[in-house]
């Protein structure tokens, strides 16, 4: 039947080609990458003994936890929170809105190739730039306050969304859109019936989750001045009022996990 | 009514899917394209309503030509050619009722499309085919919580409702029992010609197809190698169709066709 005759098979034992075939190359390769990792960890230098002064300060914050202070910067807490979410809700709209064209730019199976390379260069460039870059860029630009915050966080859920969102229409069943557009569909009406169905539960799931993303990064971005609760974190923490920064960050807890729940509940419905 | 000249189909990798096939289908013509895997059956009707883009050669339908029209035109011109496809090809997380109204969008707006608002006269059309086919109460139902042969039906009204001239059909009756094949190719057979319509359709089974159809061409590897009626089948022109094998279980006795009533 083949060309090796059975004699030859029978009574040797089996395994499955490796993945480098030759012997001398596989174990250079394993060799050196483990003499790197040791090599790099040796270059960690630790100072002990400011290790053990340090353990002091983060004892002292993780007991804030234990007795958060949600009363005494009420005021501040409560005007940060509602900026965050503020921005949240605006910045995960207007990026979501933007992002649905350019997914469908950046699907090779939907968009013609020139449409393709810029959707692709738009999605590199804002996934390449970390959101804290653009605030800092956007805060020298507009100035201190919520509107730069708005502004990187739109601009962080096009690089994210787009892409996952355009490898879902890529890895759509081609047949069924085949079908909508053998009706005589004009190309709007394909990608409403044929295409929209299909990339619906991954679109919805994802809008959630960068909902989620967007909330937690508009605490961040409060540090380099772009508005929202990271603002009245990062001032408690200058204060040294571990207390009410244990406050904030376990609202910001609960508003992930309740954020996490809804996804869950929603992303059951919809599938 | 459909005429097919010197039609070519070479692939970007070289293969040569359809080589000069010349084809004249009258009105109400229900034909059957049989032929191993491979052999271009289904570039064949996806080069006639242009999914496929053909290399060379041409397509009348009627008195349009198919091949050189401009994407508007041919939009137009689809409408024209209902299609079936293998695996049915429903959209599975629209209901049957978008379904088979997905047969009309090349009649209305994109508007009107979005907002899921048919002219009356379309919604009446879609559900006297679906009490046609049975499927009726299904109408509300999402497309994946059906049958196989419902989904089939389902599909077959999608093409109808086009209020096409022709029917290009994809392997229907691929992944079902063959109960449901028969009645599946019988519902086709009968739709045409309470319609005149006229249809390729494309088939694995060489029984299958004699059992219902009144003209057959054989394709391989691109060239038609056999045209004419079903009882032309004999085992040697299988044999250059499809290779060496015993066919003689394959032909149909005539009256196997045992006696279902309309129950499709």
């Amino acid at each position: 039947m083949s060309d090796a005759p059975l004699d030859t098979l029978i009574g040797k034992p089996w395994k499955r080609p490796p993945f480098v075939k030759r012997a001398w190359l596989r174990y250079t390769l394993l060799g050196g990458f483990f003499l790197y990792l040791v090599a790099a960890y040796m270059t960690i230098d630790v100072n002990w003994s400011r290790v053990y002064e340090g353990l002091e300060r983060g004892k002292k914050f993780v007991l804030a936890f234990t007795s958060p202070d949600f009363t005494t910067r009420a005021r501040d807490i409560q005007s940060g929170m509602i900026e965050s979410i503020v921005m949240t809700v605006a910045a995960s709209v207007v990026g979501i809105a933007i992002s649905i064209p350019i997914a469908l730019g950046a699907a090779r199976n939907v968009a013609p190739l020139p449409v393709y390379l810029i959707c692709r260069a738009i999605i590199a460039v804002s996934r390449a730039l970390q959101e804290i870059i653009v605030a800092i860029l956007l805060v020298a630009i507009f100035g201190f306050g919520p509107l730069a915050g708005f502004l990187t966080l739109s601009f962080a859920t096009i690089g994210f969304l787009s892409k996952l969102l355009a490898e879902d229409i890529e890895s759509m069943d081609r047949t069924q859109a085949e079908a909508i557009k053998a009706s005589g569909a004009r190309w709007t009406q394909w990608i409403n019936y044929g295409v929209q169905p299909q990339v619906m539960p991954r679109l919805i799931g994802l809008s959630i989750y960068r909902v989620d993303i967007n909330f937690r990064e508009s605490a961040i971005l409060g540090l380099v001045g772009a508005g929202g609760i990271g603002a009245t974190l990062n001032t408690s923490f200058d204060r040294y009022e571990y207390d009410t920064a244990a406050a904030i960050l376990l609202i910001i807890i609960a508003i992930v996990m309740a954020l996490e729940y809804i996804s869950g509940i929603v992303r059951a419905r919809v599938q | 009514m459909l005429r097919l000249n010197k039609l070519t189909k070479t692939y970007k990798t070289g293969d040569q899917a359809l080589m000069a096939v010349t084809l004249e289908i009258p009105e109400g013509q229900v034909l059957a394209l049989i032929g191993p895997s491979g052999a271009g059956k289904s570039t064949l009707i996806r080069c006639i309503n242009r999914l496929v883009e053909p290399t060379s050669g041409t397509v009348h339908l009627g008195d349009v030509e198919l091949t050189g029209l401009s994407s508007g035109a041919l939009r137009r011109e689809r409408r024209r050619m209902g299609m079936i496809f293998q695996e049915y090809a429903l959209v599975e997380r629209l209901t049957v009722m978008e379904n088979v109204l997905s047969g009309r969008l090349g009649y209305v707006g994109f508007w009107r499309s979005f907002l899921r608002r048919f002219p009356q006269s379309d919604v009446d059309e879609a559900f006297r085919l679906l009490d046609r086919v049975g499927l009726a109460h299904m109408a509300d139902k999402r497309a994946d919580e059906l049958s196989g042969g419902q989904r089939q039906r389902v599909g077959i009204c999608r093409a109808l409702i086009q209020n096409p001239a022709l029917l290009l059909v994809d392997e229907p009756t691929a992944s079902l029992d063959p109960k449901t094949s028969r009645q599946i190719m019988r519902l086709i057979c009968e739709l045409c010609r309470e319609r005149g319509l006229a249809a390729i359709i494309n088939i694995h089974d060489v029984a299958l197809a004699q059992m219902f159809v009144q003209r057959v061409i054989g394709l391989r590897a691109g060239a038609m190698e056999f045209d004419g009626p079903p009882d032309g089948l004999t085992p040697d022109v299988l044999t250059t169709i499809y290779g060496a094998e015993d066919w003689e279980a394959t032909i149909a006795n005539v009256d196997d066709d045992e006696d279902e009533g309309t129950a499709a």
